[in-house]
Parts: C-alpha cells; sequence; structure tokens
C-alpha cells in the first residue's frame, strides 16, 4: 500500500543516462558555479545580520520551537507552490518533461546540506544586513527537501489520471483552471498529502541543522531550536541538549496529531476506489473538525472561497480545448530548435564547470574526494545491511501480531520524523569520553534517524500479508529457513525496498552531519565526504564544497539507478500480492 | 419538451449529426501509422431515434464514439453537428461511460452540477436543474452520498443524470450497461426505455455503442453493424418492433439470429486468404487472451448434450451467459486452429474438435500442440528458431519486434502473452517470465 506513493524520480526512466540526465546534472552545477562566483564578487567578508542572541534559558523554547515549525511551513508553502507550478509544466508538455524529469532526478540526488553551503551566501547577498537572507536560506534549504518529490508524486499522479475522467472534463467544457482543481488536484491528493508528510518528517532533520549556519566567517544563528541545540554544543550545556531533545518530541508529537494524522484522513476521500476501503484513516482532530459546529461554521467561508476560485474558467487567449492535432512538420520543427537550445545549454554549461575545476581544483582533489565517497558509500552499505539484519525480524515478529503492531507503528514513524541530529551531541560526548574511533562510531549516526524507516515499512508489510496465505503456511507445516527464504522475505520484499530506499537516500544526506561533529571545541570527523563538504563548508572553501557536492551526487545518481531501481522493479513485477 | 404525439408525427427529422467518410490511424510499435482502425465510416443521426453501433471488441466503436462526441480528431474524414463541423468537444453532446467516469470525491449532487458549474451557470440555477435531473433519473434520496458508498446501478444513474442535467441534444453511450450485473443492467434498460418513449428526456437522440446483441435489438430503431479490422460498416439494419419489446417475440429472436450470422460472416471480401477472423494475415495476426481451460471447456460444452457437436452461438451463449465479446474471441480461436468452424451463426466442432473431446490430457495436449504448429504462424516461427539455435533459447523481444511491424505495442504484447500460455499447454517450448526467455526445456 505505500508503494503507491512512493516518489522516486529514476524509477519510471532508463537504467543507462541519456544526453538529458547528462544535460541536467551539467545544468544544475553550472548554476552552482555561477552562484559561487556571484557570491564571490559580494563584497567578502558579509556583514553578519545583527545577530539575534539565543540563549539557553528553557522558557523560551516553546517560543524557539515556534520559530522553528513557523520555517518548517513557510517551506511546505514554497515546496507547493513550486509542485504545482512545475509538475504541471512537466505533465502538460512533451518537450518540457524531457528537461524537467531529468533534472528533478539529479536534485533529488543532491545533498540538501550542500544546497545550504551555495545558497547561504547569495541570499544574504540579496538582503544585506538583514536576518531575511538567512530566513530564507533556511527555509530554502528545507524546500529542497521536500520539493522534489512531492513535484514527482505530482507529475506521477497527473500523467495517471484515469482516462475517462479526462474525457469527462474535457466533455462537459471544462476549462483548463477548471480540471485542474476538480480533477487533478484531488485526483492527486492522497499521493501528494503522503509525500508531504514523509518529507515533512525528513525535513525536522534538516531545520534542525541549517539554523545555525557557519559558512567561512560568517556565523548566523537564527533563533529555533536548531540554534539553541548548537548554542548548547558550544558551551557544552548537556542539560541544555536534553530540554532540546525533549521540547522536539513535542513539536514532533504535536505535528503527528494537528497535521499528519488529519491530512492522511481528509486525503483518503480522494482515493480513486470502487468500494469503501477497509482501512480508515482514524484522526481525533479531523472529526472534531467535523462534528464541532462552530469550526464548520469557521471553515465555511473560506472552501466557499476555494470553490468559487476553482470555478473561475481562467480561459487562455489561445483556445486548448480543440483536438485538432497540430501539423507534424510544424511539430518536428520545434522539436528540433528545442533539441538545439538544451544541446546549447549543456556545452555551455559543461565548459563553465571544466573551466572552473582547471581554475580552482587539481586532480588530487578529485581524487581525494571520490576515495571519500567511497568510504561513506562503504558506511552506508554496511549500516544499511546491519539495519537490515536487526529490523527485519523484529518488523516481522510485530507485523505478524496485530496488537503489538498497532502500538508499535505510530512509534516508528513518530522515530522517523525525529531528528536524529538533536541526539548526535550525546553520542559525541560519549565518544569523547571513550575516546573511541571516530571512523567506526560516527558510522552510526548516519543510520541512526533513517533506520525506523525500514521498520516501519517491514511492519506495515508483515501486518498486510494475507490471512490465506498464513492459512497455507501452517497447513503445509512450512517453517524455519524455509519459511523466512519462500514466505515471509519475498512478501515483505516491496515493502522492505520502499523503506530502505527512503532510509538509504537519508543516509546520504544525514552524512554530511554525521561525519563531523563538535563538542565545545573538540571535533569529531570521519573520514568521508560528508565530512569533506562539512569541513569546506567550515572553511568557506567553495570549490571544494562543489567537488564534494558533484561528487556525493554521482554516486547516489549511480546508486539509486544501478542497485534501487532494479531490486524495485523485481518487487513490482515479481513479488505484488495484490 | 415534446409529448409522445410529437414524436412521432413529424415525418421531416432534422439531420442532427453527418458523419462522413471517417478513417482512424493509430501509432504501432515501431512509430509508424499502423493498419486503420476506422475506415471509410459514415452516418447520420436524425431527430427522435436511437441509433446502436454493434460490434466486436477492436472493430473501432468506442473510437468512433469518441471521435464523434468531439473528444478525438480523425485522420480523416469529417463530422458536423447541426452542419457545423466538430474540431472539439461540442456543446449539445453529452456522454455516458461504461466505467461510469463519476469524480469520486465528488457527492452525487456535485457530480451532477459540474458541468453547470464550469459553464458559469448560476449556483440556484444548476442546483435546480441538478434536483430535477436526479429526480428523473430516480436517484432522490442519494443527493448527498459519495459514489464509492452507491451501488454499481446507482452510479450509472448519476452517469446519466449527469449528462441530462447539461439538456444535450444528443446522447452518446459508449457500452453503459456492460459494467453492470445481467438484474441490475435490465432494469436501468427499462427505465431510460421508459423515460426516452415517455419523451420525458431533455434530449433528442441517442447513438449507443454495444457488444450485446440482444440490447441493441432491444433498444434501438437502427442498428449499424461494424466489421472489425478495419473497423468498416458491414449492415445497417431498421429495428421497427414497438415499445416495450418482448425478447421472447419470434420477430426478435430472428432479428437477433441474423445480426448474429452477419457478425460471424467470414469478411472474404476484406482480406483474401486469411486464416481466421482475427485481424492481419499470417504471422501478423492478433490473437485474442483466451484461456486453454476455456477452449477445451467450450469444445467439451458443444461435443456433449444438447448440441452434440453443432451450436447455434445465441443458444450457447445464453446457456454459458457469455457475451457476444467473450464468446467470439473463444470460437474463433477454435476456428483457427481449426477444432471447430463457424457458419451462418453456429459452431460445429471439426473431427480434430471432436478428438480433443473424447481424449485424456496427454493427448489433448499433443494434439493442441500440432494444431498450433500445423495453423499458428507465429507458433511455428518461434518453434522453429528454437529448434534452429544451438543454445535453443531465444529472447522475447526478438518476436515482440517483429510483431510491432504489424500492430500497436499493446496487441504485440497480448498476442505474444496468448501464444506463451497456449504453447505452454502444447508443450511446444517454455518460457521463462524473469528473463524474458523461450526455451525449449522445462524446468528441472
Amino acid at each position: 500500500m505505500l508503494s503507491r506513493f512512493v516518489a522516486f524520480t529514476s524509477l519510471g526512466r532508463k537504467a543507462l543516462p541519456n544526453q538529458y540526465d547528462l544535460f541536467a546534472f551539467a545544468f544544475i552545477f553550472a548554476v552552482f558555479i555561477a552562484i559561487t562566483r556571484a557570491s564571490h564578487g559580494l563584497s567578502l567578508p558579509l556583514s553578519a545580520p545583527e545577530s539575534t542572541a539565543v540563549s539557553l534559558e528553557y522558557k523560551l523554547l516553546p517560543y524557539y520551537a515556534l520559530r522553528t515549525a513557523l520555517r518548517m511551513f513557510a517551506a511546505i508553502a514554497a515546496s507547493l507552490v513550486f509542485t504545482f507550478v512545475y509538475a504541471t509544466l512537466a505533465a502538460k508538455s512533451r518537450r518540457a518533461a524531457l528537461v524537467l524529469i531529468p533534472l528533478l532526478d539529479v536534485l533529488q540526488s543532491v545533498p540538501i546540506l550542500g544546497f545550504l553551503s551555495f545558497t547561504v551566501t547569495f541570499f544574504l547577498g540579496l538582503f544585506p544586513g538583514s536576518i531575511l537572507g538567512a530566513e530564507c536560506a533556511a527555509v530554502f534549504a528545507i524546500f529542497t527537501s521536500q520539493a522534489w518529490n512531492m513535484a514527482f508524486s505530482f507529475y506521477q499522479s497527473l500523467r495517471s489520471v484515469p482516462r475517462d475522467l479526462i474525457e469527462v472534463a474535457r466533455g462537459f467544457g471544462l476549462s483548463w483552471w477548471q480540471r485542474f482543481w476538480q480533477l487533478e488536484t484531488p485526483f492527486a491528493m492522497p499521493g501528494l498529502i503522503w509525500n508531504m508528510m514523509m518529507s515533512m518528517s525528513g525535513g525536522w532533520f534538516f531545520v534542525v541543522a541549517s539554523e545555525a549556519i557557519a559558512v567561512g566567517d560568517t556565523t548566523i544563528k537564527l533563533p529555533g531550536i536548531g540554534s539553541y541545540l548548537a548554542v548548547a554544543i558550544e558551551e557544552k550545556r548537556i542539560d541544555a541538549v536534553f530540554a532540546a531533545i525533549i521540547t522536539m518530541l513535542a513539536v514532533i508529537i504535536a505535528y503527528d496529531q494537528l497535521l499528519f494524522r488529519p491530512l492522511v484522513a481528509f486525503g483518503a476521500r480522494f482515493r480513486v476506489e470502487l468500494s469503501a476501503g477497509q482501512t480508515q484513516e482514524k484522526s481525533l482532530v479531523a472529526q472534531v473538525f467535523a462534528r464541532t459546529h462552530w469550526m464548520r461554521v469557521l471553515m465555511h467561508g473560506p472552501a466557499e472561497l476555494f470553490h468559487a476560485i476553482a470555478l473561475l474558467r481562467m480561459e487562455l487567449p489561445v483556445r486548448t480545448s480543440a483536438s485538432v492535432p497540430q501539423s507534424p512538420a510544424l511539430s518536428r520543427l520545434i522539436d528540433i530548435v528545442w533539441v538545439a537550445l538544451v544541446g546549447l545549454a549543456t556545452i555551455w554549461a559543461g565548459w563553465l564547470i571544466i573551466d572552473y575545476i582547471r581554475q580552482e581544483l587539481s586532480w588530487s582533489d578529485v581524487r581525494q574526494s571520490v576515495l571519500y565517497t567511497i568510504f561513506t558509500m562503504v558506511r552506508v552499505i554496511l549500516l544499511m545491511a546491519l539495519a537490515t539484519v536487526v529490523w527485519v525480524p523484529v518488523g516481522v515478529w510485530i507485523g505478524l501480531r496485530p496488537a503489538v503492531a498497532e502500538k508499535v507503528q505510530p512509534l516508528a514513524q513518530f522515530l522517523a520524523a525525529f531528528p536524529a541530529n538533536v541526539v548526535f551531541p550525546v553520542a559525541v560526548v560519549l565518544i569523547l569520553k571513550f575516546s573511541l574511533n571516530p571512523d567506526i562510531w560516527l558510522s552510526f549516526l548516519i543510520i541512526f534517524g533513517t533506520q525506523w524507516y525500514i521498520l516501519f515499512n517491514v511492519i506495515a508489510g508483515a501486518s498486510a500479508f494475507p490471512n490465506d496465505l498464513k492459512e497455507a503456511v501452517s497447513n503445509f507445516r512450512i517453517r524455519g529457513w524455509n519459511w523466512w527464504k519462500n514466505v515471509i522475505i519475498p512478501a515483505i520484499f516491496p515493502y522492505y525496498v520502499t523503506g530502505a530506499l527512503t532510509a538509504s537516500g537519508g543516509s546520504w544526506n544525514a552524512a554530511i552531519v554525521a561525519e563531523y561533529v563538535k563538542w565545545g571545541n573538540d571535533t569529531v570527523a570521519a573520514h568521508g565526504i560528508g565530512a569533506y563538504i562539512a569541513k569546506a563548508t567550515a572553511d568557506g572553501d567553495y570549490p571544494k564544497i562543489v567537488l564534494g557536492v558533484a561528487v556525493m551526487s554521482i554516486f547516489v545518481i549511480m546508486f539509486n539507478r544501478l542497485l534501487w531501481r532494479p531490486l524495485y522493479g523485481l518487487a513490482e513485477r515479481r513479488l505484488r500480492l495484490d | 419538451m415534446q409529448d409522445i404525439t410529437a414524436r412521432t408525427s413529424f415525418a421531416s427529422k432534422q439531420l442532427l449529426l453527418e458523419v462522413r467518410n471517417i478513417s482512424q490511424r493509430y501509432q504501432t510499435g515501431s512509430g509508424e501509422l499502423g493498419p486503420a482502425v476506422l475506415d471509410d465510416v459514415s452516418l447520420n443521426l436524425k431527430e427522435n431515434e436511437i441509433v446502436g453501433l454493434l460490434g466486436r471488441s477492436g472493430c473501432g466503436k468506442s473510437s468512433l464514439l469518441r471521435i464523434v462526441s468531439g473528444l478525438v480528431f480523425p485522420s480523416g474524414g469529417e463530422v458536423s453537428y447541426l452542419g457545423q463541423p466538430v474540431r472539439g468537444p461540442v456543446d449539445g453532446v453529452a456522454m455516458v461511460f461504461q466505467s461510469f467516469a463519476l469524480f469520486p470525491w465528488l457527492t452525487v449532487l456535485a457530480n451532477v452540477e459540474l458541468g453547470l458549474r464550469a459553464k458559469q451557470i448560476s449556483k440556484d440555477e444548476a442546483r435546480r436543474r441538478a434536483l430535477k435531473a436526479i429526480d428523473l433519473i430516480g436517484l432522490d434520496g442519494f443527493e448527498s452520498a459519495f459514489p464509492k458508498e452507491l451501488s454499481g446501478g446507482m452510479r450509472q444513474r448519476v452517469g446519466f443524470a449527469r449528462a441530462l442535467v447539461v439538456h444535450p441534444n444528443i446522447l452518446l453511450m459508449d457500452e453503459p450497461f456492460s459494467a453492470l450485473d445481467v438484474l441490475t443492467a435490465e432494469t436501468l434498460r427499462t427505465d431510460l426505455l421508459d423515460l426516452w418513449v415517455e419523451g420525458r428526456m431533455p434530449i433528442k437522440s441517442i447513438l449507443m455503442v454495444t457488444h450485446n446483441i440482444e440490447e441493441a435489438v432491444l433498444m434501438c430503431d437502427r442498428i449499424v453493424v461494424l466489421s472489425s479490422n478495419p473497423g468498416r460498416i458491414a449492415a445497417e439494419i431498421g429495428v421497427k418492433l414497438h415499445h416495450p419489446r418482448n425478447r421472447l417475440d419470434p420477430e426478435f429472436r430472428q432479428l437477433v439470429d441474423r445480426i448474429y450470422a452477419l457478425m460471424t460472416k467470414p469478411q472474404a471480401p476484406v482480406s483474401p486468404g486469411r486464416d481466421g477472423a482475427f485481424p492481419g494475415l499470417g504471422f501478423g495476426m492478433t490473437l485474442p487472451r483466451v484461456s486453454t481451460n476455456t477452449l477445451a471447456g467450450m469444445i467439451e460444452e458443444i461435443a456433449a448434450e444438447p448440441y452434440m457437436g453443432r451450436a447455434d452461438l445465441p443458444a450457447l451463449a445464453d446457456s454459458l451467459q457469455m457475451e457476444v465479446d467473450e464468446l467470439f474471441p473463444v470460437a474463433e480461436t477454435l476456428q483457427l486452429l481449426r477444432f471447430a468452424e463457424i457458419e451462418e451463426g453456429d459452431i460445429k466442432l471439426t473431427l480434430a474438435g471432436q478428438h480433443f473431446a473424447e481424449a485424456d490430457v496427454d493427448v489433448r495436449k499433443k494434439l493442441f500442440g500440432d494444431h498450433l504448429l500445423a495453423y499458428l504462424p507465429l507458433a511455428a516461427r518461434i518453434k522453429l528458431v528454437l529448434d534452429e539455435r544451438p543454445t535453443h533459447t531465444a529472447r522475447a523481444v526478438r518476436f515482440l519486434e517483429e510483431l510491432e511491424d504489424y500492430m500497436s505495442e499493446d496487441y504485440a504484447d497480448r498476442t505474444l502473452k496468448s501464444v506463451v500460455n497456449w504453447g505452454r499447454y502444447g508443450e511446444l517450448f517454455a518460457y521463462d517470465e524473469t528473463s524474458e526467455t523461450f526455451s525449449l526445456e522445462n524446468p528441472q
């Protein structure tokens, strides 16, 4: 059931990269380079905005939590707008899709904190001397953790709107605007809501990481839990770290109850299915909304306004409802011009990248970054394997016992949303205290926040194991290794892949924070690309940031294409139970 | 709205819709223009008549309906509505869908209102007209229900209400009853006919697509029979019976039998020398997905009492509860493999067919395999390739690409899947789904 909602851009595409992937990659990194160049041109060092002092007083924590949550909502609003525009463009125009979808694919692979390193100076330059620039940079970083897979989910939904519903919309003369709000958006709603909620779960991690930014000499602390934590680390106040952990717990619980559950329950209404669903998503808050009289009265106005807007015609100057096809010759000509433009852009971007590397970097830098990425990759692979060995049996055990699953499942989802970086300082203190090897012990932080995705997906898979198969299994007395190999592992495999895919993506992202951690003046760093990027960011060494992010992105893309895509294909083709 | 006398007394009926020399081609898998789906189809629709487009799946009848409604633009020919050429969805035409096509997130009332609200008709006016349509079609009390709470029959009533509320001149119906169970479908048909005969619907005429012969005879004033591949008009039959029509009326039965015969008649002039009723020739023939169990079951049914080797197709369809769309592919596969012959609406077992009916499993499989090799060029070709190669294996892609020269990707895929299943039953070859490879060995 979860697998329906996976928005994984590589999935629908060929494994081998094509010229459009090359374009996407070159284009994105050329833009990065252009941004760093432009920021260089600004008078450095930037005047750090009037720093709002972050205090470690406990009573300020609710206020900080609110600021953090607001940042989150600003990012989700931006992501929604981006999704509606970008995905619609990609879905409606074949030519745009050729470029936009590979772009999404690459963007999804760029480490999110990499974006932060590039953009913070850019945004600071936009609003000199104001805190607004830093706010924008933080919101942008969170945006990058949400927008891509929301856009892709929306795109996938738009492409799979049932043909007969489209015909109804056209036949009854709905305009493009009406069709978008009456048909396409409602149809995409369940997938979009699920992806939005999952992205927000992941987003807490980045909101915490992006509030206290230090690029080169510029250090900014935005009021929020992340900054509170950063100050606690600087001042070595373990009590404040725990206060931050507890506040974060409260925030996540509130988010889960007030937003996640009501929205998922709301989204169920838009599912296209023939009969009423067996599983009814329940939400206390949604019920309060539906049953309380004054709440309904309160919501009536906005709902009416939305309906009125959705029914506007917003006719385009060119009438698009006619079904007369374009002349093939003209269409071909536009194709050629389009491909030529994309080709030129690729050449320009490629030249920019090569020029930049030649000027700023040496081959030994490239070698070093590749080596470090391999270290990180080994870490991710080993830890994924470890998490699999631990959590698959646990998840199966729980999933096959509905009474237990009912209690554990929300907990696992909750843990997945909890930003693991909040507890990192605790781990650092332990590593310092026992002088442990950071190359080994920091690795666990990579998987710390993401392993729960494996757990709750496996639980979902085992819970969905059909009862008649269970009975057949006990009837034929299939036990032991045979049971694992032939019964339960194939049954949970699609769910496991979904979870592992998310966990692996999250782990790569977590590496930047997890491989390079501080406690007061002590820095603990592992050898890996995450530490490489984090260190380059701390030093304000832009060429190395670009290089590190680029190499890491290439590895993540390869990882997705060569490992997850085939596994996912296998799960879809062979192991589906429905 | 008109009363009954008005409906019958006007001799000169207005021409609502004119379809002139329509042809339609789709792209094949290899990207070129494929064989025609529709070829030179001309048709008129006048006021006060129900016209049925009758044909088998793949004859392009649904395509024709979509061209008429302006949803699809034809490759050739022209449609005009009230004298104006159709170049996009037309206001005076509304469609009812086989799959109901309701918006699941809207209530019954909102579904019905949608078409009106989209045209900026005021909220009160839209509500008034929607309630009237809901009342007319017998949905009173269900206004605030969501489609998933309704039964199939009720959902299709919403489909009708939604189409009627925009007061179209022409109501198009795309197999509107075929997704419903027999009883529900009959109730809905009768209700609709009652409304039509009493002139209570705000429409002037109906054009419906169906593959159900009895349904066409029951409802239509004129039946246009389409042949398959390419879709052409094979015959046009006027139905003069008075409503309400009785299915047991000898005249009714005669008409049904006549249409059965028409639809199973080999279409010699279209493509001489063909091996069966399937589109395409020899290797490039598209095959339906028919299970070998169904084939065997059908042979047994015809061989046994009361048919004893020769069965009347309408009677057979009735006793097996099969629609024409399910029955014909089975019958024609049997004909293709020379287990049966079809003539004049009857199906007759051949000697091989009789033999098959009496044989045990192993002999049946052998016989089936032999006939596949002898009469199905694609099966023979796969076997030949496998025999010739030293490894005795071949990738499916190879045959798929060859097939795509003749047909669309979907059809090529379906055809290959059919051959895989039949070949497996006849033990001609093995097929491994994971590697998509044919081989001669069965797995150890």
